[in-house]
């Protein structure tokens, strides 16, 4: 499993990182997002990969620790979902903004003479 | 206790008088007269009490902490010779503040003036009374900036701009070297505490790092005390105003490299090294600021070089490392100070009573300005070491040291030669200064027609022409303790036997004496015709002009050079910027892996279940094809970016992650809702080309994807070495063992967000809030490109369908088309919203919480758009999305006051269970009301961006399209 998670997480990072290269606005947008599920899968994939041992405790009996996934580096990406969107929103209205601006969606705001 | 808050006074008094007097109208001047002068005077009377306290070599001490750990506290350390400075500080400022009152004109605006020169001195007070070397560099480079300001007060003047950036520029290099020379100092003592410094000379004269230490103190001493070769800037300081030149720019703040040279004396002089360096600079410094001084036409360009020539001869006796030296350079320093600050003073009557301080045009001053002559006479001849005078005792000093024998070098050999020739100079030009403008046929051509200033501006020169005669006739009786008191502080056990009286019998130093002021003269006497009408500078040198160089330096520095590496390394462009962050990326994470060796090895693959085996093969596909799609089919590529999310969420659930999974799910939806808003302001999407690419573009592309392609096989590296790691016990077991016990819920994650690290989620809903503004604003004054201000072509078809037939409306299609969906999704609404109350109150215990339940909530509101329309849903529906983040922020702000009513730290939770009939017992956290706070923030801050975006379809640009047709029309 974790041969075919890392896999994945490589597939997304290098299309993202394709996309970000590239010298339309949108492309880097659509980078951008394949990055962040690729950041968030890494991230939660330091806490090594567990079938069936969701961090939900039960109620007041002795717990033990290894019985269940690490929750930190879930309540990390929890909130880096969020954030992520949010910074999409962000970066999707500079874009519609520079595009409006400058009349075209290069990155740099004109087009390249090449 | 008292005695050494005192010390903390005589630093904040002047920072608060200059507060204080930058508050005052443009034109008080009296007003900040009267409040300098009382705070100047008060800090003099507060160093006069401080005396007793230091006297016999004791040391006042005050101990603040401030970053212990580092060694950096707030001490503050006064003895005999910071007293002797203090002394000087705050003496000659009550003067020049009583001067600069009648000096400055009614145009001026002296609130700025005062306030500078109160805050100058409180940053002097400070670099003395440090007894913590990074402390006193602090204040070291606040003097350099309130120079700067005040040498650049009538920033009208191109002069003065220059002159001030010029001192900043050099000051601020001194000052830095002189920081990393104390870091040194301290690595080599291991503490920055002045007394701990002082008596660790030896250890730091024999340490390896000794000489780098020395020469960058050195620099930040000889470039603020504007030695060779850095003398040029103080000429150029002249642009101030004349009560800064006779405060900053004589008595004080060039003092403070002599200062520092003076406090460390004991600690870094005796060496090789700190002879020669400091000898041959302050040697050249003191014969080639006398020999340009000769040579000056305006009077304060005069003073200016023959400071610089005096502070020569103050280093030049720090150099010979021999006690007695160091007594006459201490001596001379207040000397110095009194009879300099007194010429500038007159310099500065002169020229305001007769328009110029030109003295090619000065002449005959004497009828009309008797009094401030006899006092500039008197000043001068202490300047040229004229017995009876101050400057006599302490140049005789200097004279019988010159001929003693230091170190066998050529450099010892010839320094009596050049004392007694400096001294030479010294009285040529002090005679110049007199002669030229007090004697001679009265001058015709004045701008103005001088006469005596007002008493109180005379006031000050009296009292320190007064000074230099006391202390000339009678220095025993008058300097003489108090002086002794700074020598034995800095010199304690070497303090050798000196004698302070003005007569020692007929020896060489008072030949050496006779020689210069005869020979002075007779220069003075035949250089007179020609010094009447030179030009500035003496002949032969005009073209070495450190200004000149200085220039050059900075302008090959901050243009040349700084335009060949932006032309050579810089873009502006986007593309290479971020190619080179990627590699830079790819580098710095490869080099240590690849030196550590990291090979994972490669565990069986039959755990592999072919389920989830599909889903990434599906999820990688996804990616993949996105990457390859999103420039030419936008539409495509978001779907397949929703692909990609989809693997990643069934991801979540899969490894035991269900909040991540279900929030993820929901981010998922609220993404693509944006991104589709956003699509219709795109340009039209680009025609594939089936032209082949050219050449350079295929490279171009090649290259990038090896560049991805080496990322994303670096990081499947890098992850599977990680996931296949034995698993640390990490700080993640704290949190499940103490998640109920602790903070009464069950789902760890979620109590970790609301409760053990709430003020981290309290930062980052901040964020969000901040980021969804950021948006809103953005998209206020947005303009969209021209191509996209049209409907959009579908929506022009369905419409001319629907003008067509005259039985249906305009938008009756689209309407038709999402008739079902918009009826479900209109029932649906009091659905969701109650999913999303379950959602967050289940949150604490199972899978939800705050930010699903936000997200959640935001999609009902995005659902009743979708069906209704903007205009439908805010005619039915006032959502205030600014007022939902402002309540969320207050409500999680004020739940983690609320913990400071019972004396708990901030956002400290508690809970217990309530009995609610029906429903059961229920969790009551404050944490549950944190979660509320970040409830309401990501609903107002999704609905926010959200409909900022959406909004933008019915917006002005419509207006302005309908303008732009009206105009056409006309035309």
């Amino acid at each position: 499993m974790e041969l075919l998670l890392s896999l994945s997480i490589g597939a997304l990072v290098g299309s993202g990182v394709w996309l970000l290269l590239r010298p339309r606005t949108y492309q880097v947008i659509i980078g951008l997002s394949l990055l962040s599920y690729a950041v968030n899968l890494f991230i939660f994939s330091t806490g090594r990969l567990r079938v069936n041992a969701a961090p939900i405790v039960e109620k007041g009996t002795e717990i033990d620790p290894a019985a269940f996934a690490d929750p930190v580096p879930q309540a990390l990406v929890l909130t880096a979902i969020v954030i992520s969107f949010a910074t999409t929103a962000l970066f999707l209205v500079v874009l519609l903004a520079s595009r409006g601006l400058t009349g075209t969606d290069h990155v740099d705001g004109r087009e390249s003479e090449k | 206790m008292i005695t050494e808050n005192v010390l903390l006074a005589l630093i904040l008094l002047p920072f608060l008088g200059a507060l204080l007097a930058a508050l005052f109208q443009a034109n008080a001047r009296n007003a900040e007269a009267w409040l300098s002068g009382a705070v100047t005077l008060f800090a003099l009377g507060l160093a006069i009490l401080l005396y007793p306290a230091i006297e016999g070599g004791r040391v006042v001490r005050l101990d603040l902490q401030w970053l212990p750990e580092l060694g950096l506290n707030l001490t503050l350390r006064m003895d005999g010779f910071a007293w002797l400075f203090t002394m000087l500080i705050a003496g000659i400022g009550f003067l020049v503040v009583i001067y600069a009152r009648y000096y400055m004109s009614p145009q001026d605006p002296v609130p700025r003036f005062y306030s500078l020169l109160l805050a100058f001195m409180g940053a002097m007070q400070g670099m003395v009374l440090s007894g913590n070397l990074v402390l006193m560099v602090v204040f070291w480079e606040a003097t350099s900036i309130f120079s700067f300001l005040l040498i650049g007060y009538w920033h009208h003047n191109a002069a003065a701009r220059d002159g001030a950036r010029m001192a900043l520029t050099v000051t601020g290099m001194g000052g830095f070297c002189l920081l990393l020379g104390v870091i040194l100092i301290g690595h080599i003592v291991g503490s920055y505490d002045l007394d701990v410094v002082l008596r660790s000379g030896a250890e730091i004269r024999s340490h390896a790092l000794y000489l780098p230490a020395l020469l960058l103190i050195l620099a930040g001493a000889l470039t603020k005390s504007a030695q060779f070769p850095f003398h040029f800037w103080l000429p150029n300081a002249m642009a101030a105003p004349t009560p800064v030149s006779a405060y900053l720019h004589s008595a004080t703040m060039v003092k403070a490299g002599v200062f520092l040279l003076a406090r460390l004396w004991p600690v870094l002089a005796g060496t090789d090294a700190w002879f020669f360096i400091v000898g041959t600079a302050g040697l050249t410094t003191l014969l080639l600021g006398a020999y340009f001084a000769i040579f000056q036409q305006d009077l304060k360009g005069l003073l200016a070089y023959s400071t610089i020539s005096h502070l020569g001869l103050i280093t030049t006796l720090l150099s010979l490392g021999s006690p007695l030296a160091a007594v006459a350079a201490i001596f001379h320093m207040v000397n110095h100070a009194t009879f300099k600050a007194s010429l500038f003073m007159a310099a500065g009557i002169i020229d305001h009573e007769a328009g110029t301080r030109d003295m090619r045009k000065l002449s005959g001053l004497f009828t009309a300005l008797p009094i401030t002559g006899t006092l500039a006479m008197v000043a001068s001849g202490a300047m040229a070491g004229v017995p009876l005078l101050n400057g006599f005792l302490s140049k005789e000093m200097f004279f019988a040291e010159a001929i003693l024998e230091h170190r066998e070098s050529l450099l010892d050999s010839v320094t009596p030669y050049l004392a007694v020739l400096a001294g030479a100079f010294a009285v040529t030009y002090s005679v110049r200064f007199i002669h030229s403008v007090f004697f001679g046929p009265k001058a015709t051509d004045l701008p103005r027609e001088p006469h005596e200033p007002p008493h109180w501006m005379r006031l000050p020169i009296e009292l320190l022409v007064l000074a230099c005669l006391l202390v000339g006739v009678i220095p025993g009786l008058t300097i003489g303790p108090y002086l002794h008191t700074a020598i034995v502080s800095v010199l304690r056990e070497e303090t050798p036997e000196y004698s302070l009286s003005i007569w020692h019998g007929f020896n060489l130093p008072l030949l050496m004496s006779l020689i210069a002021l005869v020979g002075g003269i007779l220069l003075y006497a035949a250089l007179r015709r020609y010094l009447a009408h030179c030009e500035e500078d003496p002949p032969g040198l005009r073209g070495l002009r450190g200004q000149r160089i200085f220039e050059r330096i900075l302008v090959t520095v901050s243009w040349r050079w700084a335009r060949w590496l932006e032309a050579h390394l810089g873009t502006r462009r986007l593309q290479p910027q971020l190619r080179t962050l990627v590699l830079v990326a790819i580098i710095v994470t490869a080099w240590p892996l690849f030196k550590a060796g990291l090979m994972p090895e490669l565990s069986s693959i039959a755990n592999l279940d072919p389920a989830l085996v599909l889903v990434w093969a599906m999820g990688i596909t996804c990616a993949i094809a996105a990457a390859y799609q999103a420039k030419y089919h936008r539409l495509a590529a978001l779907i397949l970016l929703g692909g990609a999310g989809l693997a990643t969420c069934i991801t979540f659930v899969w490894f035991s992650a269900p909040d991540l999974a279900l929030t993820q799910l929901l981010v998922e939806i609220v993404t693509t809702v944006l991104i589709l808003l956003g699509l219709r302001w795109l340009p039209e999407r680009i025609a594939e080309s089936d032209a082949p690419a050219s050449l350079a573009a295929r490279l171009r592309r090649q290259r990038d994807f090896l560049i991805a392609l080496a990322c994303g096989m670096g990081i499947t590296v890098i992850s599977y070495a990680i996931m296949t790691a034995a698993p640390l016990r990490s700080v993640g077991d704290f949190y499940l063992e103490r998640a109920y016990s602790e903070g009464g819920g069950t789902n760890v994650v979620n109590v970790i967000l609301v409760d053990f690290r709430g003020f981290d989620t309290l930062g980052e809903i901040t964020v969000l809030g901040i980021v969804a503004l950021s948006v809103f604003a953005l998209l206020r004054r947005f303009r969209p490109a021209p191509d996209s201000i049209g409907l959009p072509e579908q929506q022009r078809i369905q419409n001319a369908y629907d003008d067509a037939h005259h039985d249906r409306s305009v938008g009756e299609t689209a309407h038709d088309y999402l008739l079902v969906p918009s009826v479900i999704m209109q029932w649906m609404f009091p659905i969701i919203i109650m999913l999303a109350a379950y959602i967050f109150l289940r949150g604490h215990d199972l899978p939800g919480g705050g930010f699903a339940a936000g997200i959640a909530m935001a999609i009902g509101f995005l659902l009743q758009y979708l069906a209704g329309g903007t205009r439908w849903v805010e005619e039915r529906l006032r959502i205030l999305p600014v007022r939902w983040i402002g309540a969320g922020l207050l409500v999680s702000t004020l739940t983690g006051i609320g913990s400071w009513l019972f004396g708990y730290p901030f956002l400290t939770s508690s809970f217990r269970y309530v009995e609610i009939p029906l429903i059961g017992q229920v969790p009551v956290a404050s944490a549950l009301l944190f979660d509320l706070g970040v409830f309401l923030l990501v609903v107002g801050a999704t609905v926010l961006m959200l409909i900022a975006i959406a909004h933008q379809s019915i917006r002005s640009h419509r207006v302005r399209a309908a303008e732009t047709a009206k105009q056409e029309e006309v035309a």
